[in-house]
């Protein structure tokens, strides 16, 4: 249930773009003759490889001559793929060929909050051919913020006959007509998961295309399939469907047909609610149903979310389950720290809590008193506004540090912080490795100091150690970036919006922070000395985003000249006549090896050192995009032949 | 389902006699009068904030405004997300919904109170003008408060849904002052309820219009027996008539939770007051309160 969260290890492994992904020979083999790969193949598959799951111990045996990169080729059955530009897909298919799992992720990740064009590209569609040629036996297909057609989910019913586990995360481009075809398609699916996507309602009654025998549905979550459904058909779907044991509802059913449901699959152990609230007005006089009962009959029930429509008389229902669950998902239920009390109180084996601001530092501070066992906390604002309230501050995070020593993950939005309260926390929660904290109001200060927040992120990133993920906000100068640069050793992943001075910040992260992947950085005064400084880091990389920074198109050009492995792209917005900028609106680079994508919006290829085009309607595009809008994706790589 | 326009497009055109000219739809950037079709800087990039469409820009055609009549702020627009109402649950009528007309809010000075409260009080759902980032070398924002484009940083499915939400508790965010109103349909006999935006209609005609778009699947179904030809008749009448005719009635419950029958209110007072519609099966109005019983007798 978590949203961006790492992908869970598939034990394969990631093709990264490195030069050395192609290796010679051993330098000290010269004087036999090397044996056939058959033999490699046996000895190291039974010595080696088959104790190898994740994929960095993958990555590094293919590393260690070439025949051990053909065995460890011919052997690995999951791929990542974290970055579905980063390779083309006719190059992974050639290298691996016995793909079981493979997961894809497109899009970067300020794409979900409308920093990139609409149709800029993360199709499923060309990964999806060289697929249905080379892994015609693959069995899980995980998909991330990429664009997928109702015509790619039909071919790849038909191309993967014995596929099992689809699942699709911030994904969009499909409809209910699509989720039909795979209901009739894939026989064998044993978890079918919509998370976060946008689907389209086609009004197709995809439920009812489940084939009519038992099926081995064990995971069935469409809480994001903002259609209505058959549901009829869904309950004879649940009533033949005994493994299911997750099962996550959309807003459209209604507390009493849930409540049938789960007198059905009393097995579930994880169930989103769906609405939560009655679908008619229940009349005087007639009975509510107990689901206080339903709930106490599913003993094995450990997560818990949707609560969409909440009607907050409901919650008591769910006192039955409190006891066992790890994992809590109120995030969609408008309820205030009375309401949340009496079932908090309950969970204290509760790991995973994610939650609306309305329960205010009230409702934290009870969250702390009873959830000893708290490993991730999530925060989200009822009015994700700048200018709003804020019912929650310093003093719920406080409260959370004090009693959630376990803690290891927050994200935490609020309207008002101090530096005494992140300081606090970051000596309290030790074990802390994701810490995003996001001050909606730009640029705020400690409200209580009145200084920047430096103190406290340069406190998180000194005392948590195992830190590998940071978002920071607020008013930050250039100091906190040196903290990070300094302490931040093992960051991974770094959200940066509207902080920093200078160029200096920016540096300091380059230069100081080896494990850097993921760096996404919004209206932040870095330029192109800046961008220089990370020269010697970006093929190490999985991206860098920079938007409505200081970085100017020769900046770019140069950064592209230097490093021919690195396709950037460049997103400048068109302007008036009289309006000019120096500075590009978006840059996004990334290694890759195979060159700049041919898939850009319209681009036009020019016989030069540039790419550039004008963009306008796609034709696939499913969405129309008004003529007078118009920007210039830009993808500049140097003319180096591959 | 289907598409919406002639009866809405004509509303729209009744609405100009009425000189709305407060909750007018313009284009053009902040502060300015021009209508002008073409994009300026006001005019958010990239729309993917619009219930996770990707609705970059606006249509020039306002016919193709499924908004019908009411020239509503841009929050509105954007609010009246294509996931609720009948205007877009038909595949058709998403594709419809793609050309929605987008614009930009206006800024502070521009526009009356409506307009100013618009900017300040919705969702970030609202695209706003990408001025805001522009200014961002350390000046301050418009005055109107412009929110800036994907900040802060949640992601669309879960503001729409939010902005839902909170529409429906009208009493514990009384600041929100969303210009939206999400409110439940239900119809008896139908296997699942709808969600219909009140402000997006100015009138009774236009809302029994709409739910019998929304229903009729429903009722031709149920009703082809008695001879009606189906479509044609039916857009013909109000859902009222119908409900007369085939015994159902609308209902609505108020605030203080009394089911009234729709349409004895002027418009805006039902609409401050409506918390859920049920179009409901005439014989079981008499479980209600004697209020909507008398009314029924009346309207009959």
């Amino acid at each position: 249930m978590s949203e961006d969260e790492e992908l869970p290890d598939l034990g394969g492994g990631s093709t990264r773009s490195s030069n050395s992904t192609a290796v010679s020979g051993g330098g000290g083999d010269h004087n036999y003759v090397s044996p056939s790969p058959d033999q490699v193949l046996e000895n190291v598959l039974e010595n080696v490889l088959c104790f190898l799951t994740s994929r960095r111990d993958r990555n590094a045996a293919s590393l260690v001559c070439k025949s051990w990169y053909r065995a460890e080729a011919l052997t690995r059955s999951e791929l990542f793929i974290g970055n579905c530009y980063s390779v083309s897909p006719r190059r992974v298919t050639n290298r691996f060929r016995l793909v079981k799992a493979i997961a894809i992720k497109g899009k970067p990740r300020f794409s979900d909050f409308s920093l990139l064009p609409p149709d800029w590209g993360a199709h499923f569609g060309p990964w999806l051919s060289a697929m249905s040629r080379s892994y015609r036996a693959l069995e899980k297909l995980y998909l991330k913020r990429m664009s997928v057609t109702d015509d790619d989910l039909s071919f790849a019913a038909q191309s993967f006959p014995i596929l099992k586990e689809l699942v699709m995360v911030c994904c969009e481009g499909f409809g209910t007509g699509g989720l039909a075809i795979v209901a009739s398609g894939c026989r064998e699916i044993r978890v079918l998961e919509l998370m976060d996507s946008d689907v389209g309602d086609d009004e197709a009654d995809w439920i009812s295309c489940f084939p009519d025998n038992v099926t081995c549905l064990e995971s069935f979550v469409f809480d994001c399939v903002e259609a209505p459904i058959n549901f009829e058909a869904l309950e004879r779907l649940v009533a033949r469907s005994p493994s299911l044991k997750k099962l996550r509802l959309n807003c459209y059913i209604s507390i009493g047909q849930l409540y049938r449901l789960m007198i059905r699959a009393p097995q579930l152990t994880h169930l989103g609610t769906g609405s939560f609230s009655p679908l008619e007005i229940v009349a005087q006089g007639e009975q509510e149903l107990n689901y206080f009962s339903a709930f106490a009959a599913c003993k094995s029930l450990i997560c818990l979310s949707g609560f969409r429509e909440i009607i907050p008389d409901y919650l008591s229902a769910i006192y039955p389950v409190c006891g066992n669950l790890t994992s809590l998902n109120l995030s969609y239920a408008n309820i205030n720290a009375e309401q949340l009390k009496p079932v908090i109180c309950l969970c204290h084996k509760l790991q995973t809590f994610w939650v609306l601001d309305s329960v205010s530092d009230e409702g934290l501070q009870a969250v702390s008193a009873a959830c000893k066992d708290l490993r991730e906390l999530r925060v989200f604002p009822v009015q994700a506004l700048e200018d709003a309230e804020g019912p929650v501050s310093e003093v719920g995070l406080l409260a959370i540090s004090e009693g959630c020593r376990k803690l290891q993950s927050i994200l935490y939005f609020c309207q008002r912080m101090t530096n005494a309260a992140v300081v606090a926390m970051s000596k309290n929660c030790l074990d802390l490795v994701v810490f995003r904290l996001c001050i909606m109001g730009r640029h705020r200060p400690d409200h209580i100091t009145g200084e920047p927040m430096d103190e406290g992120f340069g406190a998180i990133v000194k005392n948590c150690k195992k830190l590998t993920r940071l978002a920071v906000s607020g008013l930050l100068t250039d100091r906190a970036f040196s903290y990070i640069g300094q302490y931040g050793k093992l960051l991974r992943t770094l959200s940066v919006a509207f902080a920093g001075n200078t160029d200096l910040g920016l540096k300091y992260l380059l230069e100081g922070c080896p494990k850097l992947q993921k760096l996404e950085i919004r209206d932040s005064p870095f330029g192109d000395s800046a961008l220089f400084a990370g020269l010697h880091h970006y093929y190490n990389m999985r991206f860098l985003w920079m938007s409505s920074c200081k970085v100017t198109r020769q900046g770019c050009e140069e950064i592209a000249r230097q490093l021919p492995g690195l396709v950037v792209e460049v997103i400048t917005r068109d302007r008036e006549e009289n309006e000019t900028s120096e500075y590009v609106d978006t840059l996004y680079m990334y290694r890759s090896l195979d060159g700049p994508r041919a898939d850009a919006p319209r681009l036009m290829v020019r016989p030069s050192l540039m790419i550039c085009g004008k963009h306008c309607t796609s034709t696939e595009c499913r969405f129309s995009i008004a003529r007078s809008l118009d920007f210039t994706l830009s993808v500049w790589v140097p003319c180096i032949s591959r | 389902m289907d598409k919406i326009p002639d009866k809405l497009s004509s509303s729209s055109e009744k609405n100009e006699v009425l000189n709305l000219e407060e909750t007018e739809l313009r284009l053009g950037l902040p502060g300015s009068e021009v209508s002008d079709k073409k994009a300026g800087n006001g005019f958010p990039l990239f729309g993917k904030d619009l219930k996770d469409e990707t609705n970059n820009g606006f249509s020039q055609n306002p016919l193709k405004n499924i908004f019908s009549g009411a020239k509503r702020g841009f929050s509105d627009a954007i609010d009246g997300s294509y996931k609720w109402g009948l205007c877009i649950n038909g595949g058709s009528e998403v594709d419809l919904g793609k050309n929605d007309v987008l614009f930009s809010p206006r800024g502070g000075g521009n526009g009356g109170v409506k307009n100013t409260n618009i900017l300040q009080s919705c969702q970030p759902t609202t695209p706003q003008p990408v001025e805001g980032k522009k200014n961002e070398n350390g000046s301050t924002t418009p005055a109107s408060k412009a929110q800036v484009v994907g900040w802060p940083p949640i992601r669309s499915f879960r503001k729409n849904t939010l902005a839902t939400n909170l529409s429906r508790n009208n009493d514990v965010t009384g600041k929100s002052g969303l210009d939206c109103l999400y409110v439940k349909v239900s119809m008896d006999g139908a296997p699942y309820l709808r969600k219909v935006d009140l402000k997006t209609y100015c009138s009774y005609a236009e809302l029994s219009s709409a739910l019998e778009k929304m229903f009729s699947c429903f009722t031709i179904g149920q009703y082809a027996s008695h001879g009606l030809r189906g479509k044609e008749e039916l857009s013909e009448c109000h859902l009222m008539d119908l409900l007369d005719r085939t015994e159902y009635v609308l209902t609505y419950e108020d605030k203080d939770g009394d089911w009234m029958l729709v349409g004895d209110v002027p418009w805006e007072m039902f609409t401050d007051s409506c918390k859920r519609l049920r179009i409901m099966k005439g014989s079981d109005a008499s479980g209600l309160a004697p209020r909507v019983i008398e009314k029924c007798k009346n309207q009959n």
